[in-house]
């Protein structure tokens, strides 16, 4: 028999504190243990892991423990259109408060661990509190990359992974004109473009030698450049930034070869470094990322990482990465939430991403590295274009801009094995359905 | 506002009130209406949010975007009512919209 008491105090959506708590007792009234999976992260992956327990009927509590002052939310907006001021605040939450009391998913926010004990199956947090599971989701992503240079810890200079600093960002961009942005990444060339629509002046810094380098192809790289320049963003490639100049503040960068950009306001988009402290100082291997296999599981057999710090062996790719998406938070959080419900499936997805930039939509599938052939479908000067990539006949990959019927048939061609004749593949023409078996 | 009417695969009703200026998409979400997973949180970029919108109202959700018919291609038993539903802007002229949600997103 169940025996439920649920309370829910909010100050607001920023600071909440939700009491849910669960009691199983026999029928003389004896207490027994009830199951308690805790997560230590309460971004999309996180929550992903709770809702998919639920759904599985898991019937142990879940508490969900969050480093920042805020529910769950989205964090993609986060350069685009919540930066652009196109989307509110209240459009980002990913869940409702109802829903966390409706599924009894206990969220903490502003709470931090500082320790994880795995003799005692137990984690304490920032507010001393040691909590006991029975299992645990790390799902602890990462924080923006800071580069070493002078004048990097400068008020003026800004990184952008959370909510708080993309509202720092925002109200910073009040009252600044010109801005630098280091890294051509995708969270740089989205700011850039986000902010070119609120008028700024935007310069673009990448010591590589394309945007996007790390994992878009040549061709698509050299296009999103263009892009760029056409829209007055100054983007230079090769270009390492020395330092950054100011002394109360930030106001500019000397670059490489001794030349000095002016800017009232540095973004720094470096990356990610994954949050592997935890897990580290616990014993868990740990590798640019917390080491998991194919059920998400580390090699603590209560202890499992999803999301952006997870590192696993993706056997569709044979290699051992990290993803950065939404779609393995999701999927991978559910993996974990299936694992637990004693239903473990091996985790081998088609990654996907997106990016919204200007009035471009870039859709990608899966992963270019090791591909052999590139097949062009449509034209890039229309602004519409699909770039395909193939390894041994296989298409491994697919870049679509503007192109929704390439990239969600790629998906599945993808997941499938399909070696497509690549004359008929260039073929626009030839309709993408017809490429599915 | 509007008055939505969400029906599931297995015929559950949920009828809510959304407010203008979100989704129906989001609607769901707000109002824990099972069934609209919308993982990409409404960027039309994956296709977890497909409903088939009641006769009715098909002139009032207007036409689907090329995005949207281009994403929809590839969902499973699209029919002609079939719309994603973060593409579709609530206003007042929705009052009374009924929407029903496929089998694979039961």
């Amino acid at each position: 028999m169940w025996g439920k008491r649920c309370g829910v105090s909010v100050f607001n959506r920023l600071h909440l504190e939700a009491i849910c708590w669960v009691q199983r007792a026999d029928s003389d009234g004896a207490q027994t243990h009830v199951p308690h999976t805790l997560i230590i992260g309460a971004g999309q992956a996180g929550l992903s892991a709770a809702a998919e327990l639920r759904k599985r009927k898991y019937e142990g509590a879940i508490t969900v423990l969050g480093g920042e002052n805020a529910l769950p939310y989205q964090r993609p907006p986060l350069s685009k259109a919540y930066l652009s001021g196109e989307l509110p605040l209240d459009r980002l939450w990913l869940k409702p408060l109802a829903w966390y009391e409706k599924a009894e998913v206990k969220v903490r926010t502003g709470t931090r661990v500082t320790a994880l004990d795995r003799s005692s199956s137990e984690v304490i947090t920032s507010d001393g509190d040691r909590l006991s599971y029975d299992s645990l989701i790390l799902a602890t992503g990462g924080e923006a990359r800071r580069i070493p240079i002078p004048g990097a810890d400068l008020p003026g200079v800004f990184v952008l992974r959370n909510l708080a600093e993309a509202d720092a960002l925002s109200e910073a961009l009040k009252t600044a004109g010109r801005i630098a942005i280091i890294g051509a990444g995708y969270i740089g060339l989205e700011v850039a473009a986000s902010v070119r629509k609120r008028g700024h002046e935007v310069t673009v810094l990448e010591a590589a030698d394309r945007p996007m380098a790390r994992t878009a192809s040549p061709l698509l790289s050299g296009w999103f450049g263009a892009i760029h320049r056409g829209y007055g963003v100054d983007l230079r490639v090769s270009t390492p930034v020395e330092s950054i100049t100011g002394t109360q503040r930030a106001t500019g960068v000397i670059l490489g070869d001794g030349e000095h950009v002016e800017a009232d306001l540095v973004l720094v988009a470096a990356g990610l470094v994954p949050s592997t402290g935890l897990a580290e100082a616990a014993g868990i291997a740990c590798d640019d990322g917390i080491l998991v296999d194919r059920q998400a599981q580390t090699e603590d057999e209560q202890i499992y990482a999803i999301g952006d710090v997870a590192r696993f062996e993706l056997a569709r790719y044979e290699r051992s990465l990290r993803l950065e998406s939404v779609q393995n938070a999701i999927e991978q959080g559910k993996a974990a939430a299936a694992s637990i419900c004693g239903a473990p499936f091996d985790y081998n997805p088609v990654p996907w991403f997106w990016s919204d930039q200007y009035e471009l939509k870039l859709q990608i599938a899966g992963l270019i590295d090791g591909a052999d052939t590139m097949v062009r479908r449509g034209d890039p000067e229309e602004g519409k274009f699909a770039l395909f990539h193939l390894k041994e006949g296989r298409l491994i990959a697919c870049e679509a801009v503007n192109s929704a019927p390439e990239y969600m048939a790629a998906q599945r061609m993808i997941a499938q094995n399909i070696s497509p004749d690549p004359e008929r593949l260039r073929d626009s023409g030839v309709a993408m359905r017809e490429f599915l078996s | 506002m509007a008055k939505i009417t969400y029906i599931e695969h297995d015929g559950t009703e949920h009828t809510v009130d959304v407010d203008n200026g979100i989704t129906v998409m989001e609607g769901a979400i707000r109002n824990l209406v099972p069934g609209i997973d919308a993982d990409c949180g409404g960027a039309c970029a994956c296709a977890t949010c497909h409903v088939y919108v009641d006769e009715a109202f098909k002139d009032k959700t207007g036409e689907r975007t090329s995005m949207e018919d281009s994403m929809l291609d590839f969902a499973s038993d699209v029919r002609d009512n079939s719309r994603l539903s973060c593409q579709i802007k609530v206003s007042d002229a929705l009052d009374g919209l009924v929407v029903r949600l496929p089998e694979e997103q039961g």
